[in-house]
């Protein structure tokens, strides 16, 4: 292993793009300054340069046609990775998203599929004006039609990429914007996919179970930490998809302590930590020894930067969760 | 506004189409109102859900169709284009199917050129734009037309998919079909302006105002910008004037919102009776012609219609199909429990 390169978040990404580019010319990256400027973050850096400006394209700036052209460009022959700028952004697509682009399979009863990926960054902590953090993910749970895949490692955001992009079903690829540079990891080169619906334990505890995905992984790894110096081993499951959920995996996890803990950044009331919780409850009811709690985001609106350590899930309140979980 | 066919069915100068064009166009036109009389028959029965008769537009939509090539071009429907759907390559008992609650029969099937019905206003324009610009990219040839209304052109997939297209300058063919009312509301209540086809110009495309109920017109006007698009020229707006004769579907009933002289004046401009003065003068139509026409669209409209009743009914597990090309573990357990659901006590 530890001759692997170590890339971090953005990096692995970027190098999933420019391998799949190389490898199937029907791939094509298109969205708002992905071409010259390589991105907001510079992830499609020098993929236009490589690829040309047929293959990497700035597109207007309509988030609803980047969606809904992508589409038509799939059913035209090509392999499109759609990037949205923020994950907040794709409610002014919406509609391109569930009713069309989710559908499209089903409606034409599968004379048509839609491989399309959207690339969408999301999530709090780096102090962003206003939607540009808000983790929406589970409202597109509600669209049947497609994946959601939300990659919390190096590997995993080049190992999901990859599948992504081939994935013959559209799929919605959410980056986590905070760890783009400040998680490092080694990543295999060259063909690397991780499949959808297997989740991953990334630290394994006897005492308590947290589940997350995407950045809230490592705010429960840290959180971990803490607790393990007071005696608690907690176990860390990252989901790494929502769509299709691995049920199985989260079941054996569960069974291990029969206690757990579900965190996530989007508020709480009707986060995909319900559908955690409700799935658990359903199909391990016999293994709890305490109820599950969750950690989230407050029901607010998102607040200003300033202002989001007091919205936002935190360490702290993991931990404490964690504990009282324990101690019940 | 461009016109060429009157409504005495004299033509100025020469006809853009050929005799045989002509022929296969009223036989078209003859067809998509019986359609229209079948499924508003079939609604009021209780065997068809909802209808949106084309009655009033045949012009715009046909002559429009036949200006493409079903072997090269694409068509991206709004809803009330199926006879430009026929056309095009999609069977009858597809059509039929569509209606009577059939959507496996319904599909478009393999090698037809022809994307799905869409029902979200407005929202094809999109693909349509994203179509044509994978034909551009792929050096494919064809040129891809979409159709939809006045209605639509307020909504902002719209303006999104106009301004994309002009910008990345895609093999595309607009179709507005102005009938002037979506539902109830009138087109002067969806716009300010007087003209819809000047929009284009905000896009940087050439845009038209055809008489909708002149096939000539349609015709000629829908060739050229297939022409320009193919020869690298991008997209044309092309609104094509016409009148809702009909109801907006079989659940509407227009007689609470406008007023029967305007019916019946749009009436006097039928686009059928045009096209018949004109052939019926060219010595290529007569009343034995169309009683055999009528004869002939009868029993094809008798057999898709049966065919489409003498197959099964899709079960349970159709649902299932093609959410995505693999069921995940909850969805085969949900196709379990829908299908133990639906097995007869």
């Amino acid at each position: 292993m530890s001759d692997q390169p170590e890339l971090s978040v953005l990096e692995a990404i970027r190098e999933a793009l420019f391998e799949e580019m190389g490898r199937d010319e029907r791939v094509m990256v298109l969205g708002m300054d992905v071409g010259r400027l390589g991105g907001v973050f510079r992830v499609t850096r020098g993929l236009m340069e490589r690829y040309g400006p047929e293959r990497v394209v700035d597109t207007p700036l309509a988030e609803g046609a980047i969606v809904g052209a992508s589409l038509g460009l799939a059913i035209g022959g090509m392999v499109p990775v759609a990037e949205v700028q923020f994950l907040g952004f794709t409610h002014q697509a919406f509609h391109q998203i569930g009713p069309q682009l989710a559908r499209y399979r089903f409606r034409s009863r599968g004379r048509f599929s839609a491989q399309v990926t959207i690339r969408a960054p999301f999530g709090g902590g780096t102090r962003t004006p206003e939607f540009h953090p808000d983790a929406i993910e589970a409202q597109f749970v509600q669209a049947p039609g497609v994946k959601i895949v939300c990659p919390a490692f190096p590997d995993d955001a080049k190992g999901l990429l990859l599948e992504a992009i081939r994935d013959p079903d559209p799929v919605l690829y959410l980056e986590p914007q905070r760890l783009y540079r400040s998680i490092r990891g080694p990543v295999p080169p060259g063909d690397h996919t991780v499949p959808f619906g297997s989740s991953r334990l990334v630290r394994e505890g006897k005492d308590v179970l947290l589940v997350a995905w995407s950045a809230a992984v490592h705010l429960c790894l840290e959180a971990a930490g803490l607790l393990a110096q007071d005696g608690v081993e907690a176990s860390v499951l990252d989901l790494r998809t929502l769509v299709p959920l691995d049920v199985a995996g989260l079941i054996a996890a569960v069974e291990q302590s029969g206690k757990v803990v579900v965190v996530h950044e989007a508020p709480l009331t009707g986060g995909f930590g319900a559908e955690i919780v409700a799935t658990i409850q359903q199909e391990a009811f016999g293994s709890l020894d305490a109820p599950i709690r969750r950690v989230a985001a407050r029901d607010t609106p998102y607040p200003p930067g300033s202002m989001e350590d007091y919205f936002l899930p935190s360490v702290r309140r993991i931990v404490a969760a964690a504990r009282a979980t324990v101690e019940y | 506004m461009i016109e060429l066919l009157g409504v005495d069915g004299t033509v100025r100068g020469t006809s853009p189409m050929t005799s045989k064009q002509v022929v296969d166009a009223l036989r078209l036109m003859l067809l998509s109102r019986a359609v229209d009389d079948r499924l508003i028959k079939l609604q009021r029965m209780g065997r068809v859900g909802v209808y949106g008769p084309v009655h009033g537009q045949e012009a715009a939509v046909i002559g429009s169709a036949m200006a493409l090539d079903p072997h090269r071009d694409w068509i991206v429907p709004a809803s009330r284009e199926h006879p430009a759907m026929l056309r095009h390559g999609l069977p009858l008992m597809n059509m039929f199917a569509t209606y009577m609650g059939n959507f496996d029969a319904a599909a478009i099937p393999d090698g037809v050129r022809l994307l799905p019905r869409q029902q979200a206003i407005g929202a094809q324009l999109p693909h349509a734009a994203g179509l044509a610009w994978a034909l551009k990219l792929r050096r494919a040839g064809g040129v891809v037309a979409v159709y939809f209304g006045e209605g639509a052109s307020s909504e902002g997939d719209f303006h999104e998919a106009s301004n994309l297209a002009g910008v990345m300058r895609v093999p595309l063919v607009m179709l507005l079909i102005n009938n002037h009312y979506a539902i109830s509301t009138p087109v002067h209540r969806q716009t300010a302006a007087t003209e819809l086809a000047a929009r284009a110009d905000g896009y940087g495309f050439p845009g038209f105002v055809v008489d909708g109920n002149d096939l000539f017109a349609v015709y000629a006007t829908t060739l050229d910008a297939v022409n320009r698009a193919l020869s690298g020229g991008g997209p044309t707006l092309i609104e094509c004037r016409t009148y809702r004769i009909g109801f907006h579907n079989t659940s509407d009933n227009p007689k609470e919102y406008r007023d029967p002289a305007e019916v019946d004046e749009a009436e006097q401009r039928d686009p059928i009776e045009r096209v018949r003065r004109f052939a019926t003068r060219e010595g290529i139509w007569s009343a034995a012609i169309e009683s055999a026409a009528l004869d002939e669209i009868r029993s094809q409209i008798e057999t898709a219609q049966r065919q489409v009743e003498e197959l099964p009914r899709p079960g349970a597990a159709a649902i299932f199909e093609h959410v995505y090309e693999q069921l995940s573990p909850r969805l085969e357990q949900q196709k379990a429990e829908a299908l133990d659901d639906a097995r007869p006590s």
